[in-house]
């Protein structure tokens, strides 16, 4: 925006906008300091702010405690897994149907979308049957398929949209040339769409990690990711507020910065290409 | 364009997806259909006869049902109201030069990135409990009695805990949206001597109401299902049940799988009907 303000008035807005976004932040914001606490000064009254003995001890005592480690990798484990599969299986789909688009493309995007509206506790029972009838419960596999499945539409739509933009004289002047369909993927499509696949997957990585219904019922302890154990922290004993925020830091660190950086493409993937 | 060799391997390129979505959505859903015609009690003697539209009748009439729809409602609304208005103006002024605007930019994102189980622990533990929480020493510091929020106002506590969670997508979606607002435009009505006011109702509103509209459905869809927060603050009791919290227990925690199925039958009827209207307005969007 090139419209000339006055600094008084950029100075107004710059304070208001400050305050506010400080407010929305202060929760992470007060997590964070409070993990460096001791349980004490955790709940201190009045509360410490910045003034305190930094401590790690919260998070050696919680990875000691609930083996963290166990939980963090099945969360990279899921995240990734389930990401990787979806990639695989939704990167055509969206390329046949961006390049070779036939009268039923529009279609078989919505349905796919309304696919992703099916509210989860109305299929709640019946995959719960599956995953025992299969011994899937509380296993990494299950719960990879589940989330790849969950996330799929997202996936394709966001990738069609992509692929959408590139022109498609390129790949026109490529098959004139005789390059067939592989060597059309691989050398002339791949490296126009590498940033849309990245904005994919780092969007599908987030939506994975943070996954919380599925994660919740179709775990135990075995295949629990991070979710299911911030969860365990609903019942606790003694004083445990530092230690939670230990926990929940490291559990929000990795998708914060992956966050940052993917606010753009976040906008295009969750409404579907409707706002970009 | 396309010779019918491409348009075959486009095919089949396109089959690994789509057979998955099928399955994933008709296998779990038929039997889910099945099941809401069944007596069926995993626990207490397993399946006990075909009981036609007898669950979706008790259903209805359960004594949890009404409440379970007007806390929804109610949740579902507030969190509506909170998140569109503030989002709007939020984004009108993060669209406004500013210093430090990335930074400001990032805070205000930052809530949607932090997983739900995080967000309600956090926010039930070190800001609403009412002896330690952050609120009750505020509370105390300006000499009143702290308020027990998740007992004493419940609903409301726990969509101001939805409302933190989502206002981040509003806002960002609605500043996406804004952005794309042509600066000459504003510019124009400004000459003119339109108000701030009068720029707002006759300008950037008109011009955002596609982004509000898509905010709404896709928030309602996803609003409707929220589970993860509630399981870890209230479990749905002190009148936070909602729809999808009241088939869960039914289904998981009491067991009575016929009984749940046809609620879940009902959930999937009320998302489709958001659903629609949403792929409506893509739909239209793909056209383009």
């Amino acid at each position: 925006m090139a419209r000339a303000v006055t600094s008084q008035r950029k100075a107004i807005n710059t304070a208001v906008a400050w305050t506010i976004g400080l407010a929305i932040f202060f929760p992470i914001l007060w997590t964070f300091l409070t993990s460096f606490k001791t349980e004490a000064q955790a709940i201190a009254d009045p509360p410490v702010w910045f003034f305190f003995d930094w401590t790690l001890d919260n998070y050696r005592v919680v990875q000691e405690r609930s083996n963290y480690t166990r939980f963090l990798w099945n969360s990279i484990y899921i995240a990734g897994g389930s990401t990787l599969l979806g990639m695989i299986i939704a990167i055509p789909a969206a390329w046949s149907m961006a390049f070779v688009p036939s009268n039923q493309t529009k279609n078989i995007l919505l349905w796919m979308l309304s696919t992703k509206m099916l509210p989860a506790v109305g299929v709640l029972y019946p995959i719960y049957l599956i995953f025992i009838q299969l011994g899937l419960l509380d296993s990494r596999f299950g719960l990879t398929i589940v989330i790849m499945l969950i996330n799929l539409p997202i996936m394709v739509w966001m990738l069609y949209t992509y692929f959408k933009e590139i022109p498609g004289e390129i790949l026109e002047a490529a098959r004139m040339d005789g390059a067939g369909l592989r060597e059309e993927i691989l050398f002339v499509l791949t490296p126009m769409a590498i940033p849309g696949i990245a904005s994919t997957v780092l969007l599908n990585i987030i939506l994975a990690w943070n996954e919380a219904f599925w994660t919740l019922n179709l775990t135990a302890s075995r295949a629990a990711p991070l979710t299911a154990f911030i969860a365990s922290y609903s019942s606790p004993e003694g004083l445990f507020y530092a230690k939670l925020s230990a926990a929940s830091t490291m559990a929000i660190a990795p998708i914060l910065i992956l966050g940052w950086f993917s606010q753009k493409q976040l906008v295009r993937g969750l409404t579907f290409g409707a706002v970009k | 364009m396309s010779t019918k060799a491409s348009r075959f391997s486009a095919r089949l390129m396109l089959a690994p997806a789509v057979i998955l979505l099928l399955a994933w959505m008709l296998v779990p859903l038929t039997m889910t259909l099945i099941f809401s015609f069944q007596r069926f009690l995993p626990l207490r003697g397993g399946f006990q006869g075909w009981v036609g539209f007898e669950n979706y009748i008790r259903f209805v009439n359960s004594s949890a049902f009404w409440p379970a729809v007007q806390t929804t409602i109610i949740i579902v609304g507030g969190v509506l109201l909170i998140t569109v208005i503030l989002g709007i103006l939020l984004a009108i002024l993060l669209d406004q030069p500013i210093w430090g605007q990335g930074v400001v930019r990032i805070m205000v994102i930052a809530p949607f990135f932090v997983m739900p189980t995080v967000t309600g622990l956090v926010w039930k533990n070190m800001f609403m409990d009412p002896n330690n929480g952050l609120l009750a020493y505020l509370w105390r510091f300006f000499g009143g009695d702290p308020v027990v929020w998740l007992s004493d106002v419940p609903v409301f506590s726990i969509i101001l805990i939805v409302s933190w969670q989502w206002l981040p997508f509003a806002t960002l979606i609605l500043l996406t949206a804004i952005q794309s607002l042509d600066s000459d435009q504003i510019e124009a009505a400004e000459m003119d001597g339109a108000g701030t006011l009068s720029r707002f109702w006759h300008i950037i509103l008109p011009h955002l109401s596609r982004a509000i509209t898509i905010v709404i459905l896709i928030q309602t869809i996803f609003l409707l299902a929220i589970f993860a927060k509630i399981f870890v603050t209230t479990q749905g009791s002190f009148g936070t049940r909602t729809l999808t919290y009241l088939i869960f227990q039914r289904v998981l925690e009491s067991q009575n799988v016929g009984l749940g199925s046809a609620g879940g039958i009902y959930a999937v009827i009320l998302a489709n009907i958001f659903a629609l209207f949403l792929m409506r307005i893509v739909g239209k969007n793909l056209d383009r």
